[in-house]
């Protein structure tokens, strides 16, 4: 994977793919903030969220063993993964239990983050993605790009192709004469999978929340694959991550009006399944819980960036960010793109590459994504942590055990302009002034920094200033006070 | 490691896990109880103050905004509704589950298939329709809510055919808001929220409806208990 940087400077020239994502990002920007409006305690539901899954981090232990007695006593198994590989490794295993050689999968993003469907094709195991989105992503040979629209870097033309040249080779063809309208696309998919769900005995999913009180997971959805693959199948494994615990059945009522609301603008998406462990003649006899570790711990280790664990994974940050706007999801060399992967993919992964280190600069630290997140992540205060990580070295958790780690090499320079940025952050008028300058002088920016700099830019194309600062835009287009962020108020 | 001798490796993992986690949070006091950090619900139980009549018209909105047909009766006029919904789609085989009150589909002129556990997936395919109750019904979001009860049978029921219709009682069954829905739902039932009929958003944002659920959500809206039909 390239630095981010190097992969933005190559998306960024891709005129197709900036205004596929322009369109779509502006699109559900606008959708959101109007189903936003309709409730009047988004503020107060936003500070409900964040409390409760800060409450959960705290007691992560207390509240993982709650959730395992509860998932058991309902009828479910639980196993726990400390990393990618022994997830990996205790999936594969129950597949090959079953006999089966496929199964079909309810869209994860965690399943993309340890790379499941390459360990079970190496096991000799097909992994079928459902979601409309994925599949896409799965037959076009590809990498999702969204959070929540993985494909939606691809345009209609794009689609279509993709389903006429390679759904041959994974079961139902696409029909004759297939034409690049939604409607006839979606029934194309709905064909296909269709075959897959109906025999298929083993189904493989990820989960939005599970309710340590009753051991009960919820599964988020629009098409109903995901009530397919949860429902159909005899076997079900679940995969996720140790943070997506809530405490309580009653904290469900905070996240189903954030989440929907905050991820596809809607009141509530078309499907949301629950189940706790298994039922008597209906839905799967099997049901497997892997609680995934991955780098989780150690980002719960770090005080300032232990709060990316609170992401719901609504996507929200991804469609304000205007350098994800330019640079698209691949950029970010992770399942996790845009602000959130950002603080995220360094985090669980450590700064082990020129990638990781890179991604905390992949952002103008203009703060729309902190405004848009519905459970308040302060994900620029955690880029900052994460620079001067970069730049200055320090202590850190890797797989359990604390470490020093050194500055980045070739960072020297980036030392110098970080005590410029700290300087800048501790006075937010002159970030506010300074960014405005920038705006207005950009068509003079050089391509290459002068001086010091020069080392930094000699390896990376200078980030292109957008053409107005996010709050210039905010307060044009909403007209109301630019300085409303608590960070600021406190200062 | 703290696992002891015999212990299978899936538990050595989970005392790994819970191990860095422990360590993780040295920060957190060790007297601090989950409780102790504080969770303000000051929010909204529901989003407005409505009578009864103004809850119902406000589900009947919503859903129709997410693009649900819905339609309102009486007792009484419940089975030839339903006969004349069924018959406008030519459906011939629809499934219904165990406890649907018999009375119901007195009036339909169609084959009913039971749901059993024997019933394939494929066979599930080949019906045009299901009719089910429903564990209640959201006004605020436009959703309605299914329990597994005896009115609504196996989840996969109300999915693989295309065709769903649900019987939603309007005396005791329409809550205003998703506070009010979730203290009422029993957690160990398996529970499925349906807000319109399956849809993607997929291909540039264009909604489409019907992708592998029921490309045809029918609420009807029952003044009155037709429990007894
Ligand atoms: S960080 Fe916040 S806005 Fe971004 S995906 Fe997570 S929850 Fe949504």
């Amino acid at each position: 994977m390239p630095a981010f940087p190097r992969a933005a400077a190559v998306s960024t020239r891709d005129g197709g793919l900036r205004a596929n994502l322009r369109h779509a990002t502006h699109t559900i920007r606008a959708k959101r903030a109007a189903a936003v409006a309709e409730l009047d305690d988004w503020e107060r539901l936003r500070a409900a969220g964040a409390a409760i899954k800060d409450r959960t981090l705290r007691h992560l232990d207390h509240y993982l063993v709650r959730l395992e007695e509860n998932v058991t006593r309902a009828g479910g198994t639980v196993h726990w993964a400390a990393d990618a590989a022994e997830a990996n490794r205790i999936v594969t295993d129950l597949v090959r239990a079953t006999g089966e050689r496929e199964v079909v999968k309810v869209k994860s993003m965690v399943t993309q983050e340890i790379g499941l469907n390459a360990a079970l094709a190496e096991a000799g195991i097909r992994a079928y993605e459902t979601d409309l989105a994925e599949l896409i992503v799965q037959l076009g040979d590809d990498l999702p790009s969204h959070i929540l629209v993985p494909a939606i870097h691809r345009n209609r033309g794009e689609i279509r192709d993709i389903f006429r040249d390679r759904m041959a080779q994974w079961g139902r063809p696409a029909p004759e004469g297939l034409t690049d309208r939604p409607a006839d696309l979606a029934e194309a998919a709905r064909l296909h999978l269709r075959e897959k769900f109906l025999r298929s005995k083993v189904a493989i999913s990820g989960a939005n929340f599970m309710v340590a009180e009753t051991g009960t997971l919820v599964v988020v959805e629009s098409e109903g694959n995901g009530r397919m693959c949860l429902t159909l199948p005899e076997t079900l494994i679940s995969v996720v991550g140790i943070e997506k615990t809530v405490p309580t059945w009653q904290d469900l009522e905070v996240f189903l009006q954030l989440l929907p609301r905050s991820s596809t603008a809607e009141r509530m998406n078309p499907y949301t399944s629950m189940w706790t462990g298994t039922t008597a003649e209906d839905g799967p006899r099997a049901f497997h819980l892997v609680l995934l570790d991955n780098g989780r711990t150690d980002t719960l280790a770090d005080r300032v960036g232990r709060q990316a664990l609170r992401c719901i994974r609504c996507s929200a940050c991804l469609n304000v960010c205007p350098v994800y706007e330019r640079a698209g999801g691949h950029a970010y060399g992770s399942p996790y793109p845009g602000p959130i992967g950002a603080i995220l993919t360094p985090q669980l992964r450590g700064l082990i590459s020129p990638l990781e280190e890179s991604l905390p600069y992949a952002s103008s630290l203009c703060g729309a994504c902190y405004d848009a997140c519905p459970v308040a992540i302060d994900i620029p205060e955690v880029l900052v942590h994460l620079r001067e990580r970069v730049v200055e070295g320090g202590e850190v958790t890797v797989r359990g055990t604390r470490t020093v780690i050194k500055p980045a090499r070739k960072h020297a320079a980036e030392r110098a302009l970080m005590r410029t940025a700290g300087w800048v952050l501790d006075h937010p008028a002159a970030l506010r002034h300074g960014q405005r300058l920038a705006a207005r002088t950009r068509r003079f920016h050089p391509r290459r920094l002068p001086g010091p700099g020069r080392t930094w830019t000699d390896s990376r194309e200078l980030p292109e200033m957008p053409a107005e600062s996010f709050r210039d835009w905010w307060a044009r287009t909403r007209g109301g006070p630019t300085a409303t962020r608590p960070r600021e108020q406190a200062s | 490691m703290s696992a002891g001798s015999g212990r299978a490796d899936g538990d050595a993992s989970r005392e790994r896990v819970l191990g860095r986690i422990r360590r993780a949070l040295a920060d957190v006091p060790r007297y601090e109880r989950p409780r102790d950090h504080p969770v303000v619900r000051d929010y909204l139980r529901t989003h407005a103050e409505r009578t009864p009549a103004e809850s119902v018209a406000l589900l009947a909105e919503n859903l129709a905004d997410y693009r649900a047909v819905v339609h309102r009766t009486d007792p009484a006029g419940l089975p030839p509704l339903l006969g004349r919904l069924l018959a406008s789609r030519g459906a011939r085989r629809v499934v219904v589950p165990a406890g649907l009150p018999r009375g119901w589909l007195a009036g339909a002129r169609v084959d009913l298939v039971p749901d059993a556990a024997a019933l394939t997936p494929r066979e599930l395919d080949s019906a045009d329709s299901v009719v089910t109750g429903c564990a209640l019904a959201i006004a605020e979001t436009g959703t309605v809510v299914l329990d597994s009860g005896p009115d609504q049978g196996r989840r996969r029921i109300s999915l693989v055919p295309d065709h769903h219709l649900c019987v939603v009682r309007i005396a005791d069954q329409v809550v205003d808001s998703v506070p009010q829905a979730l203290e009422r739902l029993a957690p160990e039932r398996p529970l499925t929220w349906i807000s319109g009929p399956s849809a993607t958003s997929d291909i540039e944002l264009d909604r489409v409806e019907g992708v592998h659920g029921p490309r045809t959500l029918e609420v009807i809206l029952v003044d009155g208990d037709p429990r007894s039909l």
